[in-house]
């Protein structure tokens, strides 16, 4: 079986998270609300009406733009893509075919490959269908969402990398503030375009398009089963289709959708209704300079203080990062800890992510347990406190004290424990075991002095105790 | 314009306007007449006059509205089978203005099916007579409205001009009608024909009537953003001395009627010391071929969301989606309406369009330019509006070529986003009106109303 080499270009859909719509001034949050009850005259598409500009949707773009490092384009001008389906009451969606507002950049991958962007474009979402056996229904809530539509350039060449890539643009788009990035409800939908050629060739092979794919493993999966599909047709010396295929995270398979000879001709032309965008040097600057801190700036920000792996792992979470830069350095690694172990393994983590503690209280339960007031079993315990609605509020000492969980630290209170542990028939065995070399009955010892004291002795002094104690 | 007051009472008006609706109900003019919500609104203001409360500009005054402005009276059709169930639920900005200075709409004024014709003969409830002789045409698209003004049934009337849907029934009607400076007046909540060369403008009896209606419809509007920062009121007329003709119109194209309708206009402005510039514009003669690229390029796109689903008329020979879409479209639009969508979406498909839309879009800046020089040396252009005066109905609906050459001398302005207005210039010996029309500048509309009013 030959080799060959895979080239793999993405484009992305983003929602943005502007107030309202990107041709209307109705409410661009549609979620939990009634089917067609986010809909206005225009988004409708009455006779007589013409689109107004969502002004938001512009200095989003600019922040998307900047956050890909992308140039501004100073001109750009909306075009109209026509097509008949009930998702489209206009019968055309407006975008910018001609002339795009996002120009070239690139997206950097963690461990620094740089993924060309080719452009980026504003345009109006469609509505959504729903099927049923003789009906369907249209939900128009959706019509005109902003969107940006991200073209990368083929600079792909793995599953891994096409992976990747979609995710370090979904951080680098949450990151800007522009969207709410919930994969599950399409706010990022991702088009995979994927060919295959000889190794060691220049021309790229025919390719197929992956469409609508919404998270970052059906990416990836999409891709490897692609290379695997291409390069058995292309063994049996058969010819790749260029062609529309749609895939199933169900099966883990694509299935041809729509082939080149039936693609739809859109016959764009400029949308007369808009005038050209045109934006000042000024006002481009001051949009960017608005982008907030990056995942690359955390990266850099945190580098000698979170082990990579986790620093990798709590970057999907923007909140932590901002929580985290939030706090002084020193509390930095030991709060990133109880986010990556206490936090991330909870059911409910996402839900908590929205309602982090406070800086003050994450620095105090550091210091004690730094201080050893908390033993890192209690630490915990506090942390998770901090999201239980009764005890949000409270300090870090206090819920200590609640709980009882401070740890005692007066080592001659704590002696008197381990002088009663030790005058205990029952531990008899184990102090003899103990003294013939048995290094591990020291745990059991160290069990009875915690129980002895309700566990709030701290097990190390506990331990260092006994030892000294059981050398005499 | 005859205004409601102590003594004339709105009532009397509107019942004056409707009585000779009714009686020149044989000519086809009305879509729909508004009498109930008219009489209504009319004892309104009189209640108000008769308290003494302040009234509009308009008040009382009935006018006709063109059926391709929305409004919540009656049904907003387009003149057209796949709109006739419409009812808007919105005001469009210019009705809205006219209703706020108190005016009365009576009636909605047929017209060729969304503004695609010349002569109201388009219109899927059947054309307009000619108010000089029932035997001709309206002229069109906004013959409906032409027509009731110049039967003196309302004041005013208002109308849209993509190619010289005013300015030509005015014209075969001895009238006043007046096509802005492109975005002077809101288009939002008028049915779209071609977005970048559609004008809201009206029909008057007097260039006074027309200052007036300017003054109070012209403006910037947050719903479409393509109306100009306000100027009409802000504007000073200029005093005319050069009045330009254009000589690559006097050809054979132009009938002999018009010819010497011109030439006496001529005569008496040079009697009068006005200089005459004899212009040569070229590119005029492509005007014809780009319009009829551009327009129906955006006419297709415009007519896009008529599909029968959301609203409007949906064909019962329906079995799947697709059939929905080409029933409903198939026997909702007339066959000019059919025609334009199919070259439109021919200039725009794949492969085509740098040839024939890109192109014309070029050819366009060449006319545009070509008008900003001819200004460099006249104030205003004098030109016949159409090559013919008001033809006989039937003689040019089958011909679908012959009706677009009547456009030949209303569409380089539109193209150019230019203002016209059409004035009347006497009786042919056929017994028919005809009228000449005066070319501005941008932004020159009120130099081109005060122009009229001298040349009275």
């Amino acid at each position: 079986m030959s080799r060959y080499e895979i080239t793999v270009g993405i484009e992305c859909h983003v929602q943005l998270s502007t107030k309202t719509k990107l041709f209307s001034e109705v409410d661009n949050d549609a979620r939990g609300k009634e089917p067609n009850s986010c809909v206005s005259p225009v988004d409708y598409a009455l006779p007589g009406m013409l689109p107004r500009l969502n002004g938001e949707a512009i200095k989003f773009a600019i922040r998307a733009g900047k956050a890909m490092n992308c140039e501004i384009n100073p001109n750009s001008r909306f075009d109209r893509k026509h097509y008949f389906y009930p998702d489209s009451p206009k019968g055309y969606q407006i975008t910018q075919f001609y002339h795009p507002i996002i120009g070239a950049g690139y997206i950097e991958l963690p461990d620094g490959t740089k993924i060309r962007i080719e452009h980026a474009h504003l345009e109006g979402d469609a509505g959504k269908l729903t099927h049923f056996s003789n009906y369907s229904l249209v939900d128009l809530n959706r019509v005109d969402t902003p969107l940006i539509e991200i073209v990368s350039m083929p600079d792909i060449h793995s599953a891994k990398q096409a992976h990747d890539y979609c995710k370090e643009l979904w951080r680098a788009m949450v990151y800007a503030g522009v969207t709410n990035g919930d994969l599950y409800n399409g706010n990022m939908r991702f088009d995979v375009n994927i060919s295959l050629a000889p190794e060691g060739s220049d021309k790229l092979g025919t390719r197929a398009e992956i469409k609508n794919l919404n998270s970052f493993r059906s990416v990836e999966h999409a891709v490897e089963y692609e290379y695997e599909r291409q390069s058995k047709l292309l063994d049996k010396g058969e010819k790749i289709k260029q062609e529309t295929r749609g895939w199933s995270d169900a099966t883990g398979k694509t299935t041809p959708q729509r082939s080149k000879e039936e693609a739809q001709d859109y016959r764009y032309m400029p949308e007369p209704d808009l005038p050209p965008i045109r934006l000042s040097k000024k006002f481009i600057e001051e949009e960017a300079a608005k982008l907030p801190t990056t995942p690359k700036q955390y990266r850099e920000k945190f580098k000698n203080i979170i082990a990579n792996d986790t620093l990798e792992i709590l970057l999907d979470y923007k909140p932590l990062m901002e929580k985290l830069a939030e706090l002084k350095e020193k509390s930095v690694a030991r709060v990133s800890n109880l986010f990556t172990s206490v936090l991330l393994a909870e059911e409910k983590s996402v839900e908590m992510l929205n309602s982090l503690p406070t800086a003050t209280q994450l620095s105090e339960l550091c210091e004690m347990t730094e201080k050893k007031e908390l033993s890192s079993t209690a630490s915990k315990e506090v942390f998770l406190r901090f999201f239980d609605p009764d005890m949000k509020q409270k300090t870090a000492r206090d819920i200590a004290k609640e709980l009882n969980l401070l740890q005692e630290n007066d080592l001659s209170a704590l002696e008197k424990i381990v002088d009663g542990v030790l005058a205990n028939p029952a531990t008899k065995q184990a102090q003899e075991d103990f003294k013939a070399g048995q290094e591990k009955v020291i745990g059991f010892l160290v069990g009875q002095v915690m129980k002895a004291s309700q566990g709030k002795a701290n097990p190390s002094s506990a331990q260092e105790i006994l030892r000294q104690k059981l050398k005499n | 314009m005859k205004i409601a007051n102590k003594t004339v009472t709105a009532t009397q008006l509107v019942k004056d306007a409707l009585a000779k609706a009714k009686h020149f109900e044989d000519y086809n003019i009305f879509t729909f007449l508004n009498e109930e919500g008219a009489l209504k609104k009319a004892a309104e203001i009189d209640k108000r006059i008769a308290n003494g409360e302040k009234v509009g500009k308009l008040a009382g005054v009935p006018y006709a509205l063109k059926d391709n402005f929305l409004s919540k009276e009656g049904n907003t059709t387009a003149s057209s089978k796949i709109l006739e169930p419409f009812k808007s639920p919105i005001t469009a900005t210019a009705v809205k203005k006219l209703e706020d200075e108190d005016a009365i709409m009576i009636g909605r004024t047929n017209m060729d099916s969304f503004a695609h014709g010349s002569s109201t003969e388009n219109s899927y409830f059947g054309p307009t007579l000619n108010s000089a002789d029932k035997a001709r045409v309206a002229g069109g698209s906004s013959g409906g409205s032409a027509v009731a003004v110049a039967l003196d049934i309302v004041e005013f009337a208002t109308g849209t001009d993509t190619g010289g849907s005013i300015r030509q029934p005015a014209s075969f009607n001895g009238i006043y009608g007046l096509k802005p400076t492109y975005g002077t007046i809101s288009r939002y909540g008028v049915i779209a024909m071609a977005s970048s060369t559609d004008c809201i403008g009206f029909f008057t009896k007097t260039p006074e009537d027309m200052d007036l209606l300017m003054s109070i419809t012209a403006g910037q509007d947050k719903n479409d953003l393509t109306t100009l920062p306000d100027y009409y009121d802000k504007s000073e007329a200029k005093e005319v001395k050069k009045v330009g003709i254009i000589k690559d119109f006097d050809n054979d194209a132009v009938s002999p009627e018009l010819s010497h309708a011109l030439k006496i206009k001529v005569e008496k402005l040079k009697k009068q010391g006005y200089e005459i510039v004899e212009l040569s514009m070229p590119s005029l003669k492509y005007a014809l071929a780009v319009y009829y690229i551009i327009v129906p390029a955006e006419i297709a796109s415009n007519l896009s969301r008529y599909d029968g689903i959301r609203y409007g008329f949906r064909s019962d020979n329906i079995t799947d989606l697709e059939s929905i879409y080409t029933s409903s479209r198939n026997e909702g639009f007339m066959d000019e309406n059919k025609r334009r969508i199919m070259i439109g979406n021919f200039v725009l498909s794949s492969g085509f369009y740098d040839a024939y839309y890109l192109k014309a879009q070029k050819a366009r800046t060449l006319i545009i330019k070509e008008y900003e020089e001819a200004f460099k040396k006249c104030d205003v252009i004098l030109t016949p509006v159409s090559p013919n005066q008001a033809f006989k109905l039937g003689e040019k609906v089958n011909d679908p070529v012959s009706m677009y050459l009547e456009d030949v001398m209303s569409v380089p302005i539109n193209l150019a986003g230019l203002p016209g207005l059409t004035i009347p210039a006497g009786t042919s010996e056929k017994g028919l009106p005809t009228g000449l029309q005066l070319i501005g500048p941008r932004r020159s509309d009120k130099t081109l109303i005060n122009f009229a009013k001298e040349l009275k």
